[in-house]
């Protein structure tokens, strides 16, 4: 063997051995959390054709539809309402020491009002549901899998992923809209409070004012965007409640992951429709 | 008359109910026939080729230690799992290969007590037991309300229809269970340990329950358990689990005079 030849040798003896695991380490590290995301996305995707499939046979819920309707909407109404008003207060108070500093204190009430129907409202009615009715199904379905409730369910003919997932899916698509126009009026309501307490102007001044330059699409699309959320809340909550498992730790983890994901997806899907509403509705 | 008189004899006065769901068995052969089932656990080999058949109005007990397959036996039978390869007849029909619809008519026909009974926790006892009523019964309110009544009675449960599953003891919970499982008549039962944290009384009570089902609906059961004097009183044959096999099958005294160390050393401790 030449003397060129040994070098390669002496590496294989003695770097290789620890590089070659190291390397393969580092790899697996850096694979398994991609692998995990891949894994987690096509679960999701068969648990949403799965409840497709099950939606279009009867009988179609209604009754557990009902229920779940006021679960999501009526009793998230406050909540939402609340922090509607907040933002308006906020943005009413924010924006008019701004508006003052660049002499347009004129187009305070459009300033709010646009600013709560086109983002404010929508956002914060989907991150506000996202962490009520999210962590609410999240934990409640999973307490029925690691209590075979689920099981039960499925064991008396029953498909469990109509009656609660499906039902729970259809409840956030239909009221989050319904819940951000309440956000909407709170924070319109509010924003008018905190502008004529710093300078008095009538309620119908204010709408008049704030609605001047709005057309209906400034105002449909931004709500209707909700619906998506509303899915998006919907599925991953269920999603999550459905796959529970390790008794109350495993319960506790899947409301958790359900607020902290519905809430991320649900500030990545505010991104890309805000995105394709201004290029539908310039 | 014992709660498990009353809740026998009107049923067993109506047959099996078509109004209900459960139209009965299709044939005259075995209700239950399993073929070389075998079922494994990211690798862990939990059934390895089980073999069992029951007739209707027999019941078998299965035995084993805790871990070795016996509720995922059941689970398999209900067709909450699949098998890994394998035969599961109900009533003549292959329960591996149909759809959900097929399956979930399948499981009308059939009663499952879950060892913890896993009684739907936002619905009162009353509730829980109407909800397969509900589901797959053209039964009028009134007559649902009656027959809800009526299995309750069967488990000594009359007196507790507005509770909550919360504010119920475990035995207790578990007679619910029960009187949810027989709610549309089953022509199959699958108890998995029915008896477990009872009292004796009820304990005797649900075993004469079964025993009664067998005698007058031709039920025929599959009975998960620990307790020895219950699969004594209750089956007419046992089946012993042990790594992933049917070690041996027979009556309890045919499994008590057994030569086998392990059915040996199974059965010394009540003995």
């Amino acid at each position: 063997m030449s003397h060129d030849a040994k070098v390669p040798d002496l590496w294989a003896s003695q770097d290789a051995p620890q590089a070659a695991p190291l390397a393969g380490s580092t790899l697996a590290s850096l694979w398994r959390p991609i692998n995990e995301l891949l894994e987690w996305f096509g679960e999701i995707g068969v648990f949403v054709w799965q409840v497709m499939r099950a939606t279009v046979r009867r009988p179609f819920e209604g009754r557990e539809l009902m229920r779940q309707l006021d679960e999501v909407g009526a009793k998230s109404l406050p909540m939402v309402a609340m922090a509607g008003a907040a933002i308006g207060a906020v943005l009413a108070l924010e924006s008019r020491h701004s508006l003052i500093r660049f002499g347009a204190k004129a187009m305070l009430p459009a300033a709010i009002v646009f600013s709560i129907i086109h983002e404010t409202g929508p956002v914060v009615t989907g991150l506000v549901v996202s962490g009520r009715v999210g962590a609410g199904i999240g934990a409640e379905l999973g307490s029925m899998k690691v209590t075979e409730q689920i099981d039960a369910i499925e064991a008396s003919g029953v498909n469990p992923y109509k009656l609660l997932a499906f039902t729970r899916i259809l409840a956030c698509v239909l009221m989050l809209p319904l819940l951000t126009l309440a956000a909407d009026f709170a924070g319109v309501a509010t924003g008018w409070i905190a502008t004529t307490l710093a300078e008095p102007m009538s309620f119908q001044k204010f709408l008049h004012a704030g609605f001047a330059g709005a057309s209906f699409s400034d105002f449909l699309a931004p709500t209707f965007r909700t619906m998506v959320f509303g899915l998006i809340i919907g599925v991953i909550a269920c999603f999550q409640g459905m796959r529970s498992q390790g008794g109350t730790e495993g319960v506790g983890r899947s409301a958790t992951s359900s607020v902290v994901l519905s809430s991320l997806f649900v500030m990545l899907a505010d991104v890309i429709l805000t995105k394709l509403i201004l290029v539908f509705f310039p | 008359m014992t709660p498990t008189d009353q809740v026998i004899a009107p049923t067993a006065a109506r047959g099996p109910n078509p109004a209900a769901g459960n139209a009965g068995p299709k044939d005259d052969g075995p209700a239950m026939v399993l073929k070389d089932i075998h079922k494994s656990f990211e690798g862990q080999v939990v059934l390895n080729g089980i073999d069992l058949t029951v007739g209707s109005g027999k019941t078998l007990a299965v035995l084993g230690r805790s871990g070795t397959g016996k509720s995922v036996l059941l689970r398999l039978i209900i067709a909450l799992q699949k098998p890994d390869s394998g035969s599961i007849q109900i009533h003549g029909q292959e329960i591996t290969s149909v759809g959900l619809e097929a399956i979930n008519e399948i499981r009308k026909t059939m009663g499952f007590l879950f060892q913890h009974a896993a009684l739907y926790d936002s619905l009162t006892v009353e509730e829980n037991v109407a909800f397969p009523l509900r589901r797959h019964s053209k039964l009028t309110a009134a007559e649902r309300a009656d027959r809800v009544k009526e299995l309750l009675t069967g488990v000594g449960m009359e007196s507790d229809l507005k509770k909550m599953p919360s504010e119920l003891s475990g035995g207790m919970q578990k007679r619910v269970g029960l009187a949810r499982a027989l709610a549309l008549e089953p022509s199959i039962l699958l108890l998995d340990e029915p008896t477990a944290g009872l009292d004796p009384i009820t304990s005797r009570e649900i075993d004469e329950l079964i025993l009664k089902l067998q005698e007058e609906r031709d039920v025929a059961s599959i009975v998960v358990t620990h307790d020895l004097h219950s699969a004594k009183t209750i089956a007419d044959r046992i089946v012993l689990l042990h790594q992933g096999n049917a070690v041996i099958e027979g009556t309890f005294e045919e499994l008590e005079r057994s030569d086998d160390e392990f059915v040996a050393e199974f059965f010394k401790r009540d003995s």
